[in-house]
């Protein structure tokens, strides 16, 4: 684990004390001590799969953007064409560099014409803040709004079933990347139906100081479907088998959103925006490296970073690679020369200095069952 | 919590000595620590082992961790059945879930090691930091 940036204590979220007295494994994530499991990775990623879990993601960031400017300046600075979202509805988008590069991957939801809410990842929220401030060139008005939610992820099959329980908004009704601002347990909320996980279910922005009532009220609303709390393990291991990018892993600086696999967020025809025109270059060009998922073929466990060779020369690294619980397979996420990435591709992994053969496979992993 | 008729390192591992062969495995700690175990490597029998040196590794959902060996030794026999269930690690790390036996070479080197109440003291200590 990389130590935090700049020295200095954690940062903590509103469930801190929740999670040690839950027993919770503490690690310090990006500058947050947050909870890698409570009773084991594996067990929270098949409650995931199969029931309900209950995840702590107030560490993720928001920005709102507001005023007459809004969306120009949202357009500016994201790829995708937030023109399209209605009120309720939200998008998976990104901030780019001028080089095409990520500063980070975001969901961008639309409150209203003239209100956007952002949510980043926890160690970029700064870094995002500062980037948005300073690509704004159309004065509008932008809020670093970290410290006005916690967000709490239930996820699983039994995921709306659990949430319900504590809301008057009727969650069937909100569809797949909608959400609604209602209520929850009595205080002011809003219920997105994302994740990152590949299950269905229900992200729960609320304030702070209400967090570790809405917690508990959810442990109990699950418990007749077995729910777990679930750590920033299984979120891994879940968001790896849906091969949902992991910014710092698949997406940096130095990768762009077509080599990532993800030129469905790209909409080069929408207008202007930071990183287009390295885009409709690599989009012309065509792409010297992309993202492949794949499976090991012999026995082995592919970790991040380790070499991945084609015909037995260097030609990436491993982004991503663990077991896969749900599965039960070894897999992993790696960059690979764009004529070598097919389906079928026969690779090698360095495993401890010997190279372990896997192969590209079809993504997802894993899907869910609609 | 640690038996008393063995010896441990600070990575984690214990030894129990009966006359010139020795049992290697992992503590409580260390399978504790790493979380759900999903792969080991076992060295191979008749290899030789280096004290300090690592013999082997056990991964779990989250990481990896080489296995330090003890004591300089012989391989004798390892237990192949953590190959295909290696998540006996969790449960029984100081019995079933023993590793490999080896012929020691130079029980010297035993002398390092900690017995269990000053094993138990280093973890408080570790813990405390």
């Amino acid at each position: 684990m990389e130590p935090a940036g700049a020295p200095g204590p954690l940062q903590k979220t509103p469930l801190n004390s929740v999670h040690r007295s839950l027993g919770a494994k503490m690690v310090d994530f990006g500058g947050w001590d947050m909870p890698v499991e409570y009773s084991g990775i594996i067990a929270e990623h098949l409650a995931v799969r199969t029931r309900v879990g209950l995840f702590d993601v107030s560490h993720m960031g928001e920005i709102e953007i507001r005023g007459p400017q809004a969306l120009e300046l949202v357009q500016w600075v994201t790829p995708n064409d937030a023109s399209r979202l209605a009120d309720g509805q939200a998008q998976y988008s990104a901030l780019l560099y001028p080089t095409g590069g990520f500063v980070d991957d975001v969901l961008v939801h639309r409150f209203g014409p003239r209100h956007y809410f952002l949510c980043v990842n926890a160690s970029n929220q700064r870094k995002d803040y500062e980037w948005i401030v300073a690509n704004n060139r159309l004065d509008a008005e932008v809020e670093y709004a970290g410290e006005k939610y916690a967000q709490l992820a239930v996820q699983g099959p039994r995921a709306l079933d659990t949430a319900q329980k504590l809301t008057s908004t009727d969650l069937a009704k909100i569809s797949y990347y909608w959400f609604a601002r209602g209520e929850v347990e009595g205080v002011p909320a809003i219920l997105a139906r994302t994740g990152y996980t590949g299950e269905d279910g229900v992200e729960i922005y609320i304030p702070p100081d209400a967090a570790e009532r809405i917690w508990n009220r959810l442990l109990e609303a699950g418990r007749e479907f077995d729910i777990l709390p679930c750590g920033l393990g299984a979120r891994n291991t879940l968001r790896l088998e849906a091969k949902m990018t992991l910014y710092g892993h698949e997406i940096d600086a130095s990768t762009t959103p077509l080599e990532a696999g993800l030129s469905w967020m790209v909409k080069l025809d929408k207008g202007a925006f930071v990183g287009r025109d390295v885009l409709v270059g690599q989009k012309e060009k065509g792409l010297t490296r992309r993202l492949a998922g794949f499976e090991m073929r012999e026995r082995g466990i592919a970790r991040d970073g380790y070499l991945v060779r084609v015909d037995g020369e260097p030609a990436g690294f491993v982004t991503s690679g663990s077991p896969a619980p749900f599965l039960k397979k070894n897999i992993g996420l790696c960059y690979l020369p764009a004529g070598r990435a097919a389906v079928g591709q026969t690779i090698q992994v360095d495993i401890r200095n010997q190279p372990v053969a896997a192969e590209v496979v079809s993504t997802p992993f894993y899907s869910r069952q609609r | 919590m640690y038996p008393e008729d063995r010896l441990y390192t600070k990575e984690h591992e214990w030894i129990r000595v009966e006359g010139d062969t020795a049992t290697i495995g992992i503590t409580h700690h260390a399978q504790d620590a790493l979380g759900d175990i999903v792969y080991v490597e076992l060295p191979k029998v008749g290899s030789a082992i280096t004290a300090g040196k690592s013999l082997g590794s056990v991964e779990s959902v989250k990481a990896v961790s080489d296995i330090y060996a003890p004591a300089s030794g012989e391989v004798l026999a390892v237990n192949g059945e953590l190959t295909s269930k290696p998540e006996k690690l969790n449960e029984d790390p100081h019995g079933a879930a023993w590793l490999a036996k080896v012929r020691l070479s130079n029980p010297a080197e035993l002398a390092s090691l900690l017995n269990a109440q000053a094993y138990q003291f280093y973890l408080n200590e570790e813990s405390a930091h």
